[in-house]
C-alpha cells in the first residue's frame, strides 16, 4: 500500500532525531571546530618541513636536490650556499617550497636520503594571499627534529635506529652510493613562477 | 506585427544548458537539452572542463611520480587508481607483491568500493531531491573508513597508498581493530540505509522504469562495472581476471534484470554486501606479518627518477567501483614511459547518456546522469 | 489561567479604552482593525524568521548534526543575521528582465500569505476578522501566490525560472482541487464557511480528526497544503537538484528574503488550517487556547520538516497523477462517508462510516496498484 516504505523511511530519520538528543555521543558526528579539533594520526601527512638539529644552522638537507627533482608537481626550489672562494657547500642558500603548488604527496619525504624533509602535522595555513604569503622558504620551513619527535614518535624512532646504525650523528653526512651533486643544482627560475 | 510563430503547429523546443555550473551535475559537467514541455528530445554531454592534461604529465616524469596523479582522477577512490596503476607497472617491469601486501591491497580496494558505492546512493538521493539527510549519512560511515586511511596511509582522500610491488607501509597499530570494528557495523549501517531508502515509493516510483539501459547497447558501447551489471551481463573484472588475489575469496556478482536506476541503486547496495563478505573473508586469512615491498619494488621506490622499466607495454585493469579502470604503458626503456593511457570507467560509461536520456523528463536525466556514477575528474583527467 | 487565556484579547480592549476616552467612535472602530494588522504583520515575518530556524534546526538534528548553533543561544539569533546579511546583499536583476514584473512578483507573493493569517481563529476569540466565508477566503486569496510565482518566473527571462513557473502553476491549480473536496467534508458537518464555528463544532475533544472521514479527510488536506507551498516532496517549483531554485532563481537578497518569507508563512498557514479544520483548532484542556493553537501548529509544521528530512522529490507527471488519480478521487469518496456519518444516528455512523472507508482504501489500494512501484528479484552470478 502507498505510504509504508515512507513511513519505515520517516521512523529511520525520527530515530535520528531523537538519537542527537538523547544520546548525543552516537547521535552526534560533527565536530564543533575551531574549539573542539580532531586528533590527527601519527602518518598524517601535509606540508613538508625541514628538520635542523639544535640550532637551525645545522640542518640536516646538503641541498641535493634529488627531492627538488623528483617532486611530481615540482614544488621545491633549491640554491646550495656557497662560500668565498665561489665553492658549493653542503648546504642550502636558498630553500623555498611553494605550499600553493605542493599537493602532500610525501614523495620527497620517501626519497630523501639525509632524512631532512619531513611532512608536516600543520593544517591551518590558509592566507588572504596566494602567491607570495604561500611561498615558504628557508626559515619559515625549518623546525626542530624534536618537532619531527613529537608528531610523529614511530618513524622518529625507526629513523633514528637506522641513522645510528649507518653512524651519522648530528650534521648528515653523504653516504656510501649516493653522493649528493651539489653542481649539478638546477639553475632554472623557480616553477613556481 | 507576424503571428506565424502563434499558429504554428511545431512543438515550441527549449534549449537549457544544464550545466557546468548547476548544483547536481557532480562537478563541471554540461549537458545541452533540448525541451519539448519537460520531455528531453536530444542531449548532448559536453566535457572537458576539468581537463588536467593527465596523461601528458605523466608522460614527463617517472613511474612513480606518477601515482599521486592517479589519486586525482577519481578522487573518491583513489586507493583502486593507486591499484590498477600499480599493476600495470608491475606488469611493465615483472614485480611480484609480497602475500601481505596483496592482502591489504584487496583490503584497500575494498574499503573504497564501500565508500564509492555508499557516496553514490547518498548522491543519488540528493539528485531525487532528498534534502542531504542519505548523503549525510553516508558521510557518517565514510568518514570511519577515511579514518582508517588517514591512520594507513596518511591522507584521507589523496591517498598515494600503493607502490610498485607493494605498498607503501604496513597498518599502524591498531589498524586491524580498525578495520574489524568498520566491517562489523557496516551491514548494520547497509540496513538502516535500506530502510530508509529501498521500500520508500517516491524513490522506487522515481527510479524503476527510468532511463534503461539494454544488455545489448551496454555490450555494445563498451559499458562496464555496476552499470553493466544492472542491465543484466555478468562481467566483474575480478571474477574474469582474477587478479590479484580475488580468487581466494568467496563472492557473488549481483546482476539486475532491467537495467533501469533503480537496478543501478540495488545492484551497488548488493555488491556493498558482497564487499563485506570479502572483507570478512579477508581479515581471516591475513597473515599477521610479511614483507610489504618486494625487493624490486624497493630498488624502483629508492630513486624513481632513476628507475628504468624494460622496453615493452603492459595494460593493467581492475574492477574499479565504476567500471573497468586500466592503465596501458608503453615503454622505452628510459625512466620515463614513452606512453601513458587511462581507460576511465566514468568516461565511457556517460558516453551512453543520451540514448538513456531521450523521451524522459529533465528531473529524470539528472537521476540518470547520477545513477551512471561520474566523477568529472576521471571523465576529464 | 483566565488572565493567560486572554491576555491578547484583554490587551486589545485595554488598548481601545484607553483611545476611547477622548476619540470619536468611529477612530476606535479604525485602531481596532489597525491593532489587528498589526498584530498579524508582526506575527507573519516573526513565524517566518522562527520557522527557518526550526527547520535547519530539525534536520540538522535529523542529519545528526547540530544545526545554527553560533548565533546566540541555541542559535536562536540566527535568523536575524540571515536577514541582514540579506538585506546588505546585492540585489541583481538580469539584463533581459522585465524589470517591473520582476520587482513586483516578490512583493505580491506575501500579500496572499499574510492575508490569510486574518481569518486564522489563534485562540478563543481571536480571529483577527470573523468572516462568514473565512474558508472560501482562505482558500481562494491562498491561491493568488500562483500568480505571483508565476508573474517571478516570466520576469526572470531565465530558463530554468519559466520551468519552475510551469511547474508550480500546473502543481497548484491541481492540487486546489483535491484540497477544497477535501475540505468540503468540514464544512458539510459543521454546516458553516466560519473558522470560528468550525473550531466550535469541534469543542470538548471531539475533533474531526477522530472520525472516519476526517482522519482521512486531515491526510489529503495536509498533503494537499504541503504540495499547495511547494515543499518536499512536492517542491517541484524550486527542485534545486533538477532546476537550480525554480522560479527564484534570478532573485538575490531581499526580494529572496521575500520568497522565502512567503513560503514559510503559507506554509505556516497551511499548518494552522489543518489544526483548526481538524484537529480542534484552539481547543485543549489545561494550557491557554493560543497556546493549543500553536502547539498544534508546530506539531504540523514539525511533520512538514520531517517530510524534507527525509522524502526525495516526485516527478512532475508522477505528481500530477497523484493529485488527480489518487488523491482527487479520494477526497471525493470521503464526501460521500462523511454524508453518511451525517446521516446516520451516533453510535452507527461510526461503524458505517469505519466500513465505507475500508472499502474505500481497498478500491483505490487495488486501482492504484498498477502504477504502484514492484519489489525487485535480483540474480547472484558465480
Amino acid at each position: 500500500m502507498f505510504g509504508f516504505g515512507v513511513l519505515k523511511g520517516m521512523s529511520v530519520t525520527l530515530w535520528n532525531f531523537i538519537l542527537s538528543y538523547v544520546y548525543p555521543k552516537k547521535g552526534i558526528t560533527t565536530v564543533q571546530y575551531p574549539e573542539q579539533k580532531k586528533e590527527v594520526e601519527e602518518r598524517f601527512r601535509n606540508f613538508p618541513f625541514l628538520v635542523y638539529e639544535g640550532a637551525p644552522d645545522n640542518m640536516r638537507c646538503v641541498a641535493c636536490d634529488i627531492c627538488s627533482k623528483e617532486c611530481p608537481p615540482k614544488c621545491i626550489y633549491i640554491i646550495p650556499e656557497k662560500d668565498a672562494q665561489g665553492r658549493v657547500q653542503k648546504k642550502p642558500a636558498t630553500f623555498d617550497i611553494d605550499y600553493a603548488i605542493c599537493m602532500n604527496c610525501g614523495i620527497c619525504e620517501e626519497v630523501c636520503p639525509f632524512d631532512a624533509i619531513f611532512m608536516d602535522h600543520e593544517y591551518e595555513l590558509a592566507e588572504y594571499e596566494r602567491l607570495s604569503s604561500l611561498l615558504y622558504h628557508k626559515e619559515d620551513l625549518l623546525k626542530p627534529v624534536e618537532h619531527f619527535a613529537k608528531i610523529r614518535p614511530t618513524d622518529y624512532g625507526r629513523i633514528e635506529a637506522t641513522r645510528a646504525a649507518k653512524g651519522v650523528k648530528g650534521r648528515a653526512q653523504p653516504v656510501a652510493g649516493a653522493p649528493p651533486k651539489p653542481a649539478e643544482t638546477q639553475q632554472s627560475p623557480p616553477a613556481t613562477s | 506585427m507576424s503571428d506565424t510563430a502563434v499558429h504554428s503547429q511545431e512543438p515550441q523546443l527549449l534549449e537549457v544548458s544544464i550545466g557546468p555550473q548547476h548544483p547536481s551535475t557532480h562537478g563541471v559537467f554540461r549537458m545541452n537539452v533540448v525541451l519539448d514541455g519537460e520531455t528531453i528530445v536530444k542531449l548532448k554531454p559536453v566535457m572537458g572542463y576539468l581537463h588536467r592534461n593527465h596523461e601528458q604529465l605523466a608522460e614527463n616524469m617517472s613511474y612513480l611520480a606518477s601515482m599521486p596523479y592517479t589519486d586525482r582522477l577519481d578522487y573518491i577512490c583513489s586507493m583502486t587508481n593507486n591499484f590498477a596503476y600499480a599493476m600495470a607497472v608491475e606488469k611493465l617491469a615483472g614485480i611480484d607483491v609480497p602475500e601481505r601486501a596483496q592482502y591489504i591491497r584487496v583490503l584497500m580496494a575494498e574499503l573504497t568500493r564501500l565508500i564509492n558505492h555508499t557516496l553514490l546512493v547518498g548522491f543519488l538521493l540528493n539528485d531525487l531531491g532528498a534534502f542531504f539527510t542519505p548523503t549525510l549519512y553516508a558521510f557518517r560511515e565514510r568518514e570511519k573508513i577515511l579514518d582508517f586511511f588517514e591512520a594507513t596511509a596518511g591522507s584521507r582522500m589523496m591517498c598515494n597508498y600503493f607502490r610498485f610491488g607493494g605498498v607503501k607501509a604496513d597498518l599502524p597499530a591498531g589498524g586491524m581493530e580498525q578495520v574489524k570494528e568498520i566491517v562489523k557495523n557496516y551491514s548494520r549501517f547497509l540496513d538502516e540505509f535500506e530502510r530508509l531508502l529501498t521500500s520508500n515509493e517516491i524513490l522506487r516510483s522515481r527510479c524503476q522504469n527510468v532511463g534503461i539501459l539494454s544488455k545489448e547497447l551496454a555490450v555494445n558501447a563498451s559499458i562496464t562495472g555496476p552499470i553493466l551489471r544492472a542491465s543484466g551481463v555478468n562481467y566483474d573484472i575480478r571474477k574474469v581476471d582474477k587478479y590479484s588475489i580475488y580468487d581466494r575469496f568467496e563472492f557473488k556478482v549481483p546482476l539486475g534484470k532491467v537495467g533501469d536506476v533503480y537496478d543501478r541503486y540495488y545492484v551497488r547496495i548488493l555488491e556493498m554486501r558482497e564487499s563485506i563478505k570479502i572483507l570478512q573473508q579477508l581479515l581471516k586469512q591475513m597473515p599477521e606479518k610479511g614483507e610489504i615491498l618486494s625487493a624490486k619494488g624497493a630498488a624502483a621506490a629508492k630513486s624513481p627518477r632513476m628507475w628504468k622499466p624494460p622496453a615493452g607495454d603492459a595494460y593493467g585493469r581492475i574492477e574499479s567501483p565504476k567500471g573497468e579502470l586500466g592503465f596501458y604503458l608503453v615503454s622505452d626503456g628510459s625512466p620515463k614511459p614513452y606512453r601513458y593511457h587511462v581507460r576511465p570507467p566514468s568516461f565511457i560509461n556517460i558516453t551512453i547518456l543520451e540514448d538513456m536520456c531521450l523521451g524522459q523528463k529533465v528531473a529524470d536525466a539528472i537521476v540518470i546522469l547520477g545513477s551512471v556514477d561520474i566523477v568529472l575528474g576521471e571523465v576529464d583527467r | 489561567m483566565e488572565t493567560s487565556e486572554s491576555i491578547f484579547v484583554v490587551i486589545k480592549k485595554a488598548i481601545l479604552g484607553f483611545f476611547h476616552g477622548f476619540l470619536p467612535d468611529w477612530t476606535v472602530v479604525i485602531i481596532s482593525i489597525l491593532i489587528s494588522v498589526t498584530a498579524i504583520v508582526i506575527f507573519g515575518p516573526v513565524t517566518m524568521m522562527f520557522l527557518t530556524w526550526l527547520e535547519r534546526k530539525v534536520v540538522g538534528r535529523i542529519q545528526n548534526r547540530y544545526g545554527p548553533n553560533r548565533a546566540g543561544i541555541f542559535g536562536l539569533l540566527q535568523p536575524i543575521a540571515d536577514g541582514v546579511k540579506m538585506l546588505t546583499k546585492e540585489d541583481i536583476v538580469p539584463r533581459a528582465a522585465d524589470k517591473v514584473t520582476h520587482f513586483l512578483a516578490p512583493v505580491i507573493v506575501v500579500i496572499p500569505a499574510l492575508l490569510v493569517f486574518s481569518v486564522l481563529p489563534f485562540g478563543r476569540g481571536m480571529a483577527a476578522v470573523n468572516l462568514n466565508v473565512g474558508l472560501l477566503f482562505f482558500l481562494a486569496v491562498s491561491t493568488m501566490s500562483t500568480i505571483a510565482i508565476f508573474m517571478g518566473s516570466w520576469g526572470s527571462r531565465n530558463k530554468f525560472s519559466l520551468l519552475g513557473g510551469m511547474r508550480a502553476v500546473a502543481q497548484m491549480v491541481s492540487y486546489e482541487i483535491p484540497m477544497v473536496m477535501s475540505v468540503v467534508p468540514v464544512i458539510l458537518v459543521t454546516g458553516s464557511l466560519s473558522m470560528v464555528s468550525i473550531v466550535e463544532a469541534q469543542l470538548g475533544g471531539k475533533w474531526f480528526v477522530l472520525t472516519p472521514w476526517g482522519f482521512f479527510g486531515a491526510i489529503v488536506f495536509f498533503l494537499c497544503g504541503v504540495a499547495e507551498v511547494n515543499r518536499t516532496p512536492f517542491d517541484l517549483p524550486e527542485g534545486e537538484s533538477e532546476i537550480i531554485a525554480g522560479f527564484h532563481t534570478e532573485y538575490s537578497g531581499m526580494k529572496f528574503a521575500l520568497f522565502y518569507m512567503a513560503e514559510f508563512m503559507s506554509a505556516f498557514a497551511i499548518a494552522g488550517l489543518t489544526a483548526t479544520l481538524f484537529f480542534g483548532g484552539w481547543d485543549g484542556p489545561l494550557l491557554p487556547s493560543w497556546l493549543w493553537f500553536l502547539v498544534k501548529s508546530y506539531a504540523m509544521i514539525f511533520i512538514m520538516i520531517w517530510f524534507r528530512g527525509t522524502l526525495p522529490r516526485f516527478r512532475i507527471d508522477q505528481l500530477m497523477g497523484f493529485a488527480w488519480k489518487l488523491l482527487l478521487p479520494f477526497a471525493l469518496l470521503n464526501i460521500f462517508v462523511a454524508a453518511l456519518w451525517q446521516m446516520l444516528p451516533a453510535p452507527k455512523n461510526l461503524i458505517v462510516s469505519g466500513i465505507a472507508e475500508a472499502v474505500i482504501l481497498v478500491i483505490v489500494f487495488f486501482a492504484s496498484r498498477k502504477d504502484s512501484p514492484k519489489k525487485r528479484t535480483y540474480v547472484f552470478a558465480d
